[in-house]
């Protein structure tokens, strides 16, 4: 016999094996998942899910696909948050302070209060990124925010209304495009297939026998 | 944490691990790879697959489950369906919100079609959110598209449509560079070099990645996209049958409210295909490391209407998914693991094979190390096999695994696991289908008109088996160009009278065939409650 525990999944009791995941619990209890569930992997970031220990005055957060049921937990899903998403042209915007006071000038409003950063689901220091972000520093948001699977979580947690995965995304956007540094040797072989440099050897492949594509494939040499 | 149980098996691993970094394993003979595949790979377990009895490729033969939902009933009677009642009216309809859909969203938006996506569940919902190991581009200057080409084309066992995989291999840096663009993040060194591994099959390090969330951050990037053009996206709504015209060119679909069952109609000049793959089926009873929407929709959609489908038969198994703690059973362990140098360990702690075989071949060679051979790991819920991770900070230096994949670090750190310090236990897993719909160099199916195919839906790009990085890379590239052709296609496409005849003809061919079942499909999400 498994060893149960006792969950409440918006309040209601069920008794699930204690190996489970929160998600596969829900699943145990009886719930057919449409909302709140994605990759079930832990990088999607569809199963937010708060919950609290009875007797805890702590209220935390996790992913339900990525952490395993207690005893006397009580869980309540949060399968969407409504964050806000700026809407830009990512060809306009330029790399500067001054566009997250212009898309996002809550960050501004931030009271340092942390609670974003002890709810994150993926332990990230969210309040670190947001105040690179003020800074405009955008390859240090964009580093801090990286593995954010932009749950919602921290925002739903965050007195000043910030949407801290979306600030974060912008960030990370300004930085791959304008700020790390330009790869000359993508831009160089984009050239060269344009110029049709590989044409022939391409198509002399295209008409090889299977036979001859079997020698070349054995005996290729392999970069150590 | 590991119990105690496992204690003399890591003891064994850990006192052989010096010498096992410093052996260099010999790969397989091509000979030895056909006999090894033949005896273990579960594709040449004859038993597991049945033949198709109706349909565009009748007489073929694939897998039990996926045979029962191709041939299974439809989830409407079309007399019921009010198909001149039109909710959205478009000229490109896709169908899938991954990184396939979201890239033909984009490209059709950038040629000026009205574009709407559908999705079932959230946009981003997808594989490509769970890829982590990387993409491939013959970037560098040893490199270059044809070696790109034999190495794809071989690792796939020369079955790839030539002209697809020549697609595919061309139009890479472009596609890397286009992400590059959007703002999706590669790992590059100061001078911004790409900072690239080899994969399984690989003969040229052309991995490139962003840390382990390689899929996610281009996933992120293409969904920011879609959302600052404004192009609309209908979520939880499923597509469950194409609609076609009188003339047989595809014109639409019909979906459904996941939450609230409405139906609804779609129209469209043509339609695109992204619905990804179908690792949810569970083949062979194989647990999965995909999404939980990845039921084969598109093939169900497809074949219904008319569609062939290529290469079927084929799945593949990843080698590494996590065996254990059971919460992740299944789970993807990066290939990128063993492309920054771990080995894989049997109980006795010997290295047995060399870590980057093709996928294939790495995840039969587990199988018989498990099972005939016997040296596997009991893990209390199957067998196993070790996965040194240390070997990566012995060989990178302390902070590899934090750096290059901190993913996986957390996965298991949830569980006490410190990738850094123990091995980690894996066996194969369901991973990628294959093979999928046909379609010609400009993604359209090569018998239905106006239908696009893109992504896992597509059969035919990678052969018979595909290789890492080879996967984000097709969605980018043929999503990208699926987004073009329908949209161009679009602007001289004139829809006829709407029509659901060939659902009508489908189940006429099942009756005839004297297939009876229950079974409803496209199956949209597996059921994995207790009963």
């Amino acid at each position: 016999m498994e060893n149960m525990v006792n969950v409440f999944l918006f309040g209601k009791k069920y008794s699930v094996p204690e190996n489970l995941t929160i998600m596969r619990a829900m699943e145990y209890a009886g719930y057919q998942l449409v909302r709140g569930c994605g990759c079930r992997n832990g990088f999607c970031g569809a199963c937010a899910t708060i919950y609290r220990i009875k007797g805890d005055r702590d209220l935390k957060a996790c992913l339900a696909c990525q952490t395993k049921v207690e005893d006397n937990m009580y869980i309540a899903t949060l399968p969407f948050f409504p964050l806000v998403k700026q809407v830009y042209d990512m060809d306009k915007v330029a790399p500067t302070q001054q566009i997250m006071m212009q898309l996002y000038p809550e960050i501004y409003a931030c009271i340092g209060c942390n609670a974003c950063t002890k709810a994150c689901t993926q332990d990230l220091n969210v309040m670190q990124y947001i105040a690179y972000a003020q800074r405009g520093d955008f390859e240090k948001c964009a580093e801090e925010s990286f593995d954010c699977v932009m749950c919602g979580v921290c925002s739903s947690r965050c007195p000043a209304g910030i949407s801290h995965p979306q600030v974060a995304m912008l960030a990370r956007r300004i930085n791959g495009k304008y700020l790390a540094p330009k790869c000359d040797h993508l831009e160089n072989r984009v050239q060269e297939i344009n110029d049709g440099t590989f044409k022939e050897l391409i198509e002399a492949l295209m008409q090889k026998p299977i036979d001859e594509m079997k020698e070349l494939y054995n005996t290729r040499e392999i970069e150590k | 944490m590991y119990s105690e149980k496992f204690t003399d098996s890591i003891k064994a691993v850990e006192a052989a691990r010096a010498k096992n970094i410093a052996y260099e394993p010999a790969r397989m003979t091509a000979q030895e790879k056909e006999d090894l595949l033949k005896a273990y790979h579960p594709d040449y377990k004859e038993t597991e697959f049945a033949e198709l009895k109706i349909g565009p490729n009748k007489g073929e033969r694939v897998p039990h489950e996926l045979c029962a939902t191709l041939q299974a009933n439809s989830r409407i009677n079309p007399s019921d369906i009010d198909l001149s009642k039109i909710d959205y009216d478009v000229d490109v309809l896709v169908i899938g919100g991954g990184g396939a859909g979201a890239s033909a969203a984009i490209e059709a938006h950038e040629a000026g079609a009205n574009v709407m996506v559908v999705t079932k569940l959230r946009m981003g919902d997808a594989n490509t959110m769970m890829a982590e190991g990387g993409i491939q581009a013959a970037d560098k200057e040893n490199d270059s598209p044809a070696i790109h080409f034999v190495d794809a084309f071989g690792g796939g066992h020369f079955a790839a449509k030539r002209e697809l995989l020549r697609k595919l291999v061309c139009d890479a840096p472009e596609a890397i560079s286009w992400l590059s663009d959007l703002g999706v993040e590669f790992d590059k060194d100061k001078d911004g070099n790409m900072i690239t591994t080899h994969g399984g099959g690989t003969s040229r390090k052309r991995m490139h990645a962003a840390k382990d969330y390689s899929g996610a951050e281009i996933m992120r990037t293409l969904r920011d996209e879609v959302l600052n053009r404004q192009i609309p996206v209908v979520d939880f709504t499923a597509a469950i049958e194409l609609i076609l015209d009188e003339n047989g060119n595809a014109s639409g679909a019909v979906l459904v409210n996941m939450e609230t069952e409405e139906i609804m109609v779609a129209r469209a000049k043509t339609v695109i295909i992204a619905t990804g793959g179908a690792g949810r089926m569970h083949y062979q009873g194989f647990p999965t490391s995909n999404h939980y929407g990845a039921t084969a929709d598109g093939l169900v959609l497809g074949y219904r209407a008319g569609a062939k489908l290529l290469y079927a038969e084929t799945l593949q198994y990843h080698p590494t998914g996590a065996a254990y703690p059971e919460q992740i059973f299944g789970a993807l362990v990066t290939e990128k693991v063993r492309s920054l140098g771990a080995k894989l360990v049997n109980a006795k702690g010997e290295v047995f094979m060399h870590p980057l075989e093709t996928r294939d071949v790495s995840a039969a060679s587990i199988i018989r190390e498990c099972g005939d051979r016997g040296n596997g790991v009991d893990t209390g819920n199957g067998q196993g096999i070790w996965l040194d991770t240390p070997m990566i900070e012995a060989i990178g230096g302390e902070g590899t695994i934090e750096k290059r994949i901190p993913a996986m670090m957390r996965m298991f750190g949830k569980y006490g696991i410190d990738i850094r310090k123990e091995p980690i236990l894996i066996y194969p897993t369901l991973h990628y289908q294959n093979g999928g719909l046909d379609i010609t160099e400009d993604c359209m199916t090569t018998n239905v008109e106006n239908l696009f195919v893109a992504g896992e839906a597509v059969g035919g790009i990678h052969g018979r088996n595909r290789l890492m990085g080879n996967s984000l890379l097709d969605i980018i590239v043929f999503g990208r160009s699926a987004g073009k052709n329908a949209a161009a296609k679009a602007k001289d496409v004139k829809v006829g009278a709407l029509t659901l005849d060939h659902v009508n003809a489908f189940a006429n061919e099942r009756k005839a065939a004297g297939i009876t079942t229950d079974e409803v499909s496209p199956k949209l999400l597996p059921d994995y409650r207790n009963k």
